[in-house]
């Protein structure tokens, strides 16, 4: 082996660095993951004003409502977010990070409350 | 490009190039389940970057950009774990269901070999020996994908098969 020449080792390399088909559940998983992000990411798009988004106050409005349905409720998670958006705010990387903290801090409000 | 183009430029970029991500994942990390999750995480990592790398891209071909995610990420999982692959790639099943002709009795040995000392290389040398020859990629794509030059690239893969003919050779003779 010491005397073979780059070329048969490069032979050898590309039978054994044979080329590995993705087994076909990794590819449907993905295709599926891919397709709900894609519809997720119109949704949003579809459903929030890009220049509302700016303001903090217009994210948890239709959020709340759609998802506590009460005034009182609503109310609730709406201090206990916007209680919180100074260190949101510290830790987002940008907007829509920002935007998706908040979602998710309004998702999990909303949750403990509906929880009692 | 709007929305929906970029999303069917993701959709083409991702059936073009999803055996490329996952061969690469599975030679870097040694076994499928690992393999599986670093693809997958590649791609969501890749939809997210994918419209600047588009316009950064300036038209050239973003296989290196995917491979570079891929290669980040598993810089990340061996981090985060301190380990080395756990699967020997000569026990494979893709060393199995690939070569299954009788050309393996005499071959076998050798191949397994080669892979073993792929193995051992250090991770830049095993890196651009991957991407050459599990993807058959070019110098200038590995350049780009591993950040470095197209010279210093042709210099780490020459000395790659070089360290690795004498690491093989090394075996043979142990």
């Amino acid at each position: 082996m010491s005397d073979l020449p780059f070329s048969d080792i490069e032979a050898l390399l590309r039978e054994a660095l044979t080329p590995v088909e993705p087994p076909p559940a990794l590819a449907g998983r993905m295709e599926q993951r891919l397709t709900e992000i894609t519809e997720l990411a119109q949704g949003e798009l579809e459903g929030w004003e890009l220049s509302a988004m700016r303001d903090p106050r217009n994210w948890v409005r239709p959020v709340v409502a759609v998802a506590v349905g009460t005034t009182a409720g609503a109310a609730l998670v709406v201090v206990r977010v916007r209680q919180q958006h100074r260190r949101r705010k510290a830790k987002a990387t940008g907007p829509v990070d920002l935007a998706q903290r908040t979602l998710r801090a309004v998702r999990d409000e909303t949750r403990q409350i509906l929880d009692r | 490009m709007d929305k929906a183009a970029l999303d069917d430029a993701f959709s083409e970029l991702y059936r073009t190039h999803l055996r490329d991500v996952y061969s690469y994942a599975y030679y870097r990390v040694g076994n499928h389940h690992d393999a599986e999750d670093l693809t997958e995480q590649t791609f969501l990592q890749a939809y997210r970057h994918f419209e600047r790398a588009v316009a950064e891209s300036d038209g050239r071909p973003l296989r290196p950009w995917l491979i570079r995610i891929a290669h980040n990420l598993a810089a990340n999982l061996y981090r985060d774990r301190s380990r080395k692959p756990q699967t020997n790639l000569d026990d494979s099943d893709t060393l199995r269901t690939i070569h299954t002709t009788e050309d393996l009795v005499e071959g076998r040995d050798e191949l397994a070999r080669i892979l073993e000392g792929v193995k051992d290389l250090p991770d830049d040398r095993r890196e651009a020996v991957i991407m050459r020859f599990a993807l058959g990629m070019d110098n200038r794509e590995i350049a780009r994908a591993l950040g470095r030059t197209d010279g210093a690239t042709k210099v780490l893969l020459h000395r790659a098969i070089r360290q690795l003919e004498e690491i093989v050779s090394a075996g043979q003779r142990g």
